[in-house]
């Protein structure tokens, strides 16, 4: 009883901590005290939040080292660009809301689909050779995105592969990726996903599912002598992180006028992997406060110029290594702990 | 048939420069159980530093190349040493987020002291083409060189790890570093020598790599860093014949899907290669299957 009232605090905390947020940043934009390009990064900073708390679904609760997140990106994002150019040219759909809407769904569908058939092959594997294979898918996806042709002839729509030559107006244009997209996401769309996203994943690691997810990460063998089928566990989890991931995809691609697909390459996937650590692995709220800060560091590194991707660089190792001296993680631990420690001895005597 | 042959040459002349890189990375990979992302990038430098001495500095091509393994050997200790020693202990995901800071510090670094235009390499190789079938198929100076190269890399390196007593440390530290440490091998040392192999022939690398491909740029490092990381697992990781056939059958496929399937789609199907051996042996072609105990 104590403890799910811990969590309920706990996950109130992370879901009041985003509405805040997203409050002060409202204001910010309406008196106009916010800077242009910070602007520019809301949308973004909402796509890796959501990007970041779905892969901490399959890296932190389902313990499965993934290389391969912006490949259901990529294809959330070519998905939701398809849907809504068709939803706009062949129903009329004006209503931009609603057009939102349903290319993320169709985006997150179109990454689940992929994230079935991929998990099945890949959840067979164990550790580093998982990651090297999600890595692996990561990279074929990217190829073949970039082989997809897409055009829009008056009520018609075309699509095919490998082969450039559509009727009517082209929209995604093989390795030139994707023009002319109606630029229809918003910030509060955004904070709307990320708020779905919280909700889907806090409710599903606090449910008997979520608890069978952890036990299988924590001992695999223990998990399965106890009649928790691990693959299926481990699938749900994967297959939840790839239709986040996906929905996160078809907005950030909505919000652009072009996206290619080597935009979703490899560094994409680290950078994700690179706020889940930085937020504390299985740590959803970390996840949130690691993707917003490092998504705003480099704008806030304007000052160093040509040097910014190199400070970040530099931030990134000494993280690493203060976070992992085990002097500082010492120090740290009789800080924070001392109270507990205090009221612990304080209930013995 | 005689276009095959020629695909078939160059496939192995790129796949031995994968199988050179992939011994550095299956090596470290061995020793420290971590995923050195930064062993493409040391490549990078390499390929810079040759580039330098003999453009700027007026050194002949092979003081050059020397220069160059020097250079990449020293960097490959000091990153050890500052970057990864301090998080022997720490968890793996920590340390590969390190060496994923360590690939990006150098590739900006790179970039601020050579700018990010790319440079035309000019090739180290002075040897003149071999003309076969009334010049119908044409073999580089390069492509000798390379798999020359290989060859004799090869050699040396398992003569070394079977034979000498660092070598025999090193083996001993990959199997369990506990149990070696127990019989009086120091580890630390051993693990900054596999480093300093590793990154001497990610130089040796990086100065074929360009010679035969001659764009030479900050990122030039990263995707050979990569696929010679799939050819490691491929062929098994931690094992050096392993690196060696995963490399060659890497470069082959990947030239043979450029020439015959679709050049857009030749890496995808060198990932899906990939793929299916690992799905019918999980650890690779030549690896050695870990029986979990329970």
């Amino acid at each position: 009883m104590k403890q799910s009232k811990k969590r309920f605090l706990n996950n109130l905390i992370t879901y009041g901590m985003v509405v805040i947020a997203f409050i002060i940043c409202q204001v910010m934009v309406q008196n106009g005290s916010m800077s242009r390009s910070f602007k520019g990064q809301l949308v973004p900073i909402c796509v890796y939040i959501v990007m970041a708390v779905s892969l901490n679904l399959t890296v932190g609760i389902s313990g499965e080292l993934s290389l391969g997140h912006a490949g259901f990106m990529s294809i959330g994002a070519f998905s939701g660009i398809v849907a809504s150019t068709w939803l706009l040219n062949s129903f009329n759909m004006e209503n931009t809301v609603v057009r939102l809407i349903l290319s993320m769904v169709f985006g997150g569908v179109m990454a689940g689909v992929a994230g079935v058939l991929i998990g099945i092959p890949v959840l067979r594997l164990r550790g580093d050779y998982l990651a090297i294979v999600t890595l692996a898918f990561g990279e074929i996806i990217r190829n073949v995105l970039n082989c997809l042709y897409f055009s829009v002839d008056g009520r018609k729509i075309y699509v095919s592969f490998n082969d450039p030559d559509l009727p009517g107006k082209i929209f995604v244009n093989g390795p030139a990726g994707a023009t002319g997209i109606a630029k229809i996401a918003t910030f509060t769309m955004g904070f709307v996903l990320v708020l779905f996203a919280l909700f889907v994943v806090l409710n599903l690691i606090n449910s008997r599912t979520g608890r069978a997810i952890m036990a299988t990460r924590d001992n695999r063998i223990a998990a399965e002598s106890v009649g928790i089928a691990v693959t299926k566990y481990k699938m749900i989890a994967f297959v939840v992180a790839a239709v986040l991931a996906g929905m996160a995809g078809a907005l950030y691609g909505l919000n652009a006028s072009t996206t290619v697909a080597s935009k979703f390459k490899f560094d994409t996937s680290i950078l994700v992997l690179v706020f889940v650590v930085l937020g504390g692995i299985g740590n959803i709220r970390g996840s949130v406060i690691a993707a917003t800060l490092l998504t705003v560091l480099p704008e806030m590194l304007r000052a160093f110029a040509d040097y910014r991707m190199l400070v970040y660089a530099v931030v990134l190792i000494l993280v690493m290594l203060a976070t992992n001296n085990p002097f500082l993680k010492n120090l740290a631990n009789s800080i924070f702990h001392r109270e507990k420690q205090q009221k612990k001895e304080g209930e013995a005597a | 048939m005689i276009t095959f042959l020629s695909h078939l040459v160059n496939g192995l002349s790129l796949g031995s420069v994968y199988a050179i890189i992939a011994l550095g990375y299956s090596m470290v990979y061995g020793i420290a159980k971590m995923l050195n992302f930064a062993h493409g990038d040391v490549i990078m430098v390499g390929g810079y530093i040759c580039f330098c001495a003999t453009q700027y500095w007026g050194m002949s091509p092979l003081l050059g190349v020397l220069l160059s393994i020097v250079v990449c050997t020293v960097l490959g200790v000091v990153i050890e040493g500052l970057a990864y020693k301090p998080l022997r202990q720490a968890t793996s995901l920590a340390v590969l987020i390190t060496a994923i800071g360590v690939s990006y510090f150098l590739q900006n670094i790179a970039q601020i002291i050579w700018g990010a235009n790319p440079k035309s390499f000019p090739s180290v190789v002075s040897i003149p083409s071999i003309f076969l079938f009334d010049g119908q198929m044409v073999i580089s100076g390069e492509t000798m060189v390379t798999v020359l190269a290989n060859i004799v890399i090869m050699i040396a390196l398992t003569l070394f790890t079977n034979k000498t007593k660092m070598g025999k440390a090193m083996r001993v530290v990959s199997e369990d570093r506990g149990a070696a440490e127990l019989m009086g091998i120091n580890v630390n040392f051993t693990i900054s020598l596999t480093f300093a192999i590793g990154s001497a022939l990610a130089a040796v690398a990086g100065v074929l790599l360009c010679s035969s491909y001659p764009v030479l740029q900050p990122t030039t490092g990263s995707m050979p860093g990569i696929k010679a990381f799939t050819a490691a697992v491929f062929g098994g990781i931690g094992s050096i014949p392993g690196a060696l056939i995963g490399g060659l059958l890497l470069g082959v496929i990947e030239i043979l899907g450029k020439a015959y399937v679709s050049t857009e789609l030749s890496d995808a199907l060198v990932f899906a290669v990939l793929i299916v051996v690992l799905l019918v042996k999980p650890t690779g072609l030549l690896g050695k299957a870990v029986h979990e105990k329970v």
